[in-house]
């Protein structure tokens, strides 16, 4: 069938539903036992009885409640208190996450691909032993004919650990998450070439007790990382100083002392006009950076004429205000972050643009300050001890050609490249699972997707939902949502490390199964049972649980525990000796492995290019009810938006005779119209030289009645990429739309 | 006792969970709202303004909703608030005509449904489900009448406005400015 090309399968072409009966027999070893009316503290007020859960409507994965009524039913998800991430405060879609539950077009039964009589294929409804045995001996086959080391998995969901762990063991590493090479990755190896480390999540932004943060294309607010919205605010209740640099009057520019609405791609010349005047003003940490830091005065030399001057030609904004925006990060100084950001994947030299955020930090004085950048810390749970996973002969990486080496982890787009087949290539990928992210809206450059998948022996989707992804599968596994399931611990990085458990507060709806389940299954199946040594999830946990001196019992009465620190002090001590994971242990300004690998051990800035006449840089971002594609059919989040529009100036609508709520076809530079209409929303907050819409909308398949054909798709009019030469991100703010009345 | 609420527009970032809070919390039905946000911006590129709201109904102390209501459905109940009883609700829309802040709604049952400050959880000391919510903390509710309440401090130290006060009903939602 993978020599075929692969048609794309509605779900809703489905086979009858009574085929599902007799396939329950597979639970009974792994039953999962949820207490029918438990007493004790879990009784709480007007008879609602609340198990704790871990939020997966995105990575922030805050702790909280899950409420039932006495009909049974989920009323509500609050927070923990107890909880850093969320301080017991949901954002609209962990308190929407209900809804990921009673959505009704969820995969309800495992599926596998078909030719029917008439040649045309088809999804059949399968039992699990039927799925499991058709991807057992796809896999044993890839094995014998390629190797192990190619399988793949992308995963951007929590039970992503578990397809991990069976990857490991058969001997593919060959494992990632979009979250890294089309988002942050660039930050991460910006900030390791500069402080010897990453920031990882959340971001150890040190926000509430700051008192001047800058943000550059950073939408706090309408990106819903929770801690950092929350801490925003209490910022903002201090009379704490935002600056916030974006060509469009976002939320948080709207709260800011300083908008500056710079042009856009020239963010990096407004950054090394900023590194100019703390330099040339001496208005930087000289005792911070004397003691702490590398190359200081090359930078200097490095920056002479990068002056608000020079950048005021470039990035439209006034010498004057770089003048005094500089100068107020100085006043509050160590006090001042400038914000990383997330998504940070935009004109294909992010890493330096990130690299000229880590030397603004560093000559601030914030990193491991008060106000600046904490110093997180994170619990070690141990693992249930297994034996040692095989070392791979060869990952996606040697299909790189040696580039980028200095990515820290698995690029999603190089696994994408190491699947096509290629003369040249080492090393072809001929099996993907996928789990939790619909890689058709997630990764740029489509045409390309397709054709990876289109060489493909074999492609598993793991999901709660039909997303576009699920049309391409070979196979489809049906996963519980996470109210429905035991997951990993929840370790993540904070002021204070903690633990959090997920606990199902339902039984899984249809024939739908956890994803360790899955893993556990077709570990056995192909001779790796002995890497998941446990026959339930419960006893993993509760084994990890008694390591650190707490067990499931417990956590299932108090869903977040917080461990003691590692490290004594949040923030360094004045003075403090401290050596930096670096080649000079220093924090270095001027990066010698940069220099090592032949890159610019200084940012510089470079123009990019400009949108043609009758053209518009579409830019887009999040809005703060949904988590990508991934919440677009959630009843309760559609009910707050279920479509996206694209924003346009009232410039260029009058120029085009835009009116607000028409519907209209974009077509980017590459000549790709939208599948779907989107309608115009005319607003003073865009600049005139770009469009806006929010990303994760124009769902093509029609088995998402709430989402099919709502809005259009940011995703498939980004078909130019602007590769990003040292970690290999994804740079997808280069693309140039314009408007069209019809579709043909 | 004169129950009301506060709402810092300047924290407000008009994410809506607000919103489906309550929609959880009251069991409101997909589609409808007993609060809802409204965004608000003003000036020219890049000479702007914006401010997000949360609005809601401003349990009034000269209600017309209350005044017009023929059965007596609509009354006062504690600390001022405007409460609706359900069974003596015969669906007529007087009130949501009357309403200047469009506040209510037909409940699909056929009764007029709106918020009620979550008098339920204020009993029982709690606060109000989108107070509790709010990732921002922009909002603030307590009783007026007690000068140590979260938002008669609020009130006292912020600038504010009311919304429509030309139609004399003398709202208890404050927006902080």
């Amino acid at each position: 069938m993978g020599k075929n090309r692969r048609d794309f399968i509605k779900i809703s072409a489905l086979g009858a539903a009574g085929l599902v009966a007799g396939t329950r027999y597979l639970m009974a070893q792994n039953q999962i036992v949820i207490p029918e009316n438990p007493k004790g503290p879990w009784r709480m007020p007007h008879d609602l009885v609340r198990t704790p859960t871990y939020c997966e409507v995105c990575f922030w994965k805050c702790a909280g409640w899950t409420y039932k009524n006495d009909a049974g039913q989920i009323q509500k998800i609050i927070g923990n208190d107890d909880d850093p991430n969320s301080n017991g405060r949901f954002c609209p879609r962990g308190t929407g996450g209900v809804g990921m539950y009673y959505d009704e077009d969820r995969l309800k039964t495992p599926l596998i691909r078909v030719k029917g009589a008439d040649g045309k294929q088809t999804f059949k409804e399968a039992s699990w032993d039927e799925a499991f045995d058709f991807i057992q001996k796809k896999i044993e086959k890839v094995i014998e004919e390629h190797g192990p080391e190619c399988l793949a998995l992308f995963t951007h969901g929590s039970g992503g650990t578990y397809f991990g762990n069976l990857l490991k063991s058969l001997g593919s590493q060959n494992i990632t998450a979009p979250s890294y090479a089309q988002c942050r990755g660039p930050r991460e190896v910006g900030f390791i070439a500069t402080f010897g480390e990453g920031l990882s999540s959340p971001e150890p932004t040190d926000i509430r007790d700051s008192k001047c943060m800058v943000l550059i294309g950073s939408h706090i607010g309408e990106n819903m990382h929770n801690g950092h919205v929350q801490e925003m605010s209490d910022a903002i209740d201090k009379g704490a100083t935002i600056i916030t640099v974006d060509p469009r009057f976002s939320t948080a520019a709207s709260k800011s002392k300083y908008w500056l609405p710079i042009k856009p791609s020239t963010d990096l010349a407004l950054l090394m006009a900023w590194i100019h005047v703390l330099i040339y003003e001496e208005r930087y940490d000289k005792k911070y950076v004397e003691q702490y830091t590398f190359g200081f005065e090359q930078l200097k030399e490095h920056v002479k004429h990068m002056t608000p001057e020079w950048a005021y030609g470039i990035t439209t904004i006034k010498p004057q205000v770089i003048r005094e925006t500089a100068r107020e990060m100085s006043y509050a100084s160590p006090a001042t972050i400038v914000h990383p950001g997330r998504h940070v994947t935009w004109y294909g030299d992010d890493t330096q643009r990130l690299r000229a955020v880590a030397i603004l930090n560093a000559l601030l004085g914030s990193w491991g300050r008060r106000g600046g950048f904490y110093i997180p810390d994170k619990a070690k749970v141990p693992g249930v001890p297994h034996p040692p996973y095989p070392k791979p002969r060869r990952t996606w990486r040697d299909a790189m050609g040696g580039k980028y080496e200095l990515a820290d982890l698995a690029l999603a787009n190089g696994v994408c490249d190491a699947t096509i087949p290629s003369a040249t290539m080492d090393c072809s990928i001929k099996a993907w699972i996928v789990n939790g992210t619909n890689l058709i809206e997630t990764l740029p450059n489509r045409p390309k997707t397709m054709e990876a998948i289109n060489a493909l022996d074999l492609m598993v989707v793991v999901d709660t939902m039909p997303m576009e992804i699920t049309g391409y599968a070979d196979v489809v596994l049906p996963e519980c949502t996470y109210l429905e399931r035991y997951d990993s611990l929840r370790v993540t990085q904070h002021r204070e490390p903690t633990i959090s458990l997920r606990m199902p507060a339902m039984k899984p709806k249809y024939d739908s199964k956890p994803a360790w389940w899955m893993a556990k299954n077709l570990a056995e199946r192909l001779g790796k049972g002995e890497y998941f040594p446990f026959d339930s999830i419960e006893e993993e946990l509760d084994y990890q649980l008694k390591k650190v001196d707490s067990s499931l019992e417990e956590m299932q009465r108090i869903g977040v525990k917080k461990l003691p620190r590692a490290y004594d002090d949040l923030y360094y001590k004045d003075g403090e000796e401290i050596e930096f994971n670096t080649n000079t242990g220093k924090i270095e300004l001027y990066s010698t492995s940069l220099e090592e690998y032949g890159f610019d051990p200084m940012p510089k800035y470079t123009a990019h290019p400009e949108p043609p006449a009758g053209y518009y840089r579409l830019i887009y971002g999040r809005a703060p009810m949904h988590t990508f594609s991934r919440t677009a059919n959630n009843p309760n989040l559609t009910d707050l938006m279920d479509e996206n529009t694209v924003w346009v100036n009232p410039k260029v609508a009058k120029e085009w005779g835009l009116k607000n709520g028409q519907e209209v076809y974009l077509q980017n530079q590459d000549n790709v119209v939208s599948t779907f209409p989107i309608k115009v929303r005319v607003t003073e907050r865009i600049r005139w030289d770009s469009v806006y819409m929010v990303h994760g909308f124009g769902h093509a398949n029609k088995k998402l009645s709430r989402a099919f054909g709502r809005g259009a798709s940011d995703s498939e009019l980004i078909t130019n990429v602007m590769m990003d030469p040292i970690m290999g991100g994804t740079g997808m703010r280069g693309n140039f739309i314009t408007f069209r009345f019809n579709k043909a | 006792m004169r129950y009301a609420m506060a709402v810092d527009t300047k924290k407000c970032v008009g994410c809506s969970d607000c919103v489906v809070a309550c929609q959880t919390e009251n069991n409101v039905p997909i589609g409808y709202c007993r609060d809802w946000i409204v965004e608000v911006t003003d000036g020219t590129y890049p000479q702007l303004e914006l401010e997000h709201r949360s609005e809601r109904c401003n349990h009034c102390e000269n209600s017309p909703c209350v005044r017009c209501c023929p059965t007596g459905a609509s009354h006062y109940s504690d600390g001022g608030t405007v409460m609706v009883t359900k069974n003596k609700c015969i669906g007529c829309g007087a009130c949501i005509a009357s309403c200047p802040y469009d506040a209510r709604y037909t409940h699909p049952e056929g009764y007029v449904d709106k918020c009620t400050f979550c008098l339920h959880r204020v009993k029982k000391g709690q606060q109000p489900a989108c107070v509790a919510v709010c990732p921002t903390k922009c909002m603030y509710f307590g009783d007026l009448d007690d000068p140590n309440s979260d938002v008669s401090r609020v009130i006292k130290k912020r600038k504010y406005k009311t919304l429509i006060p030309e139609a004399g009903t003398n709202p208890q939602l404050y927006f902080l400015i």
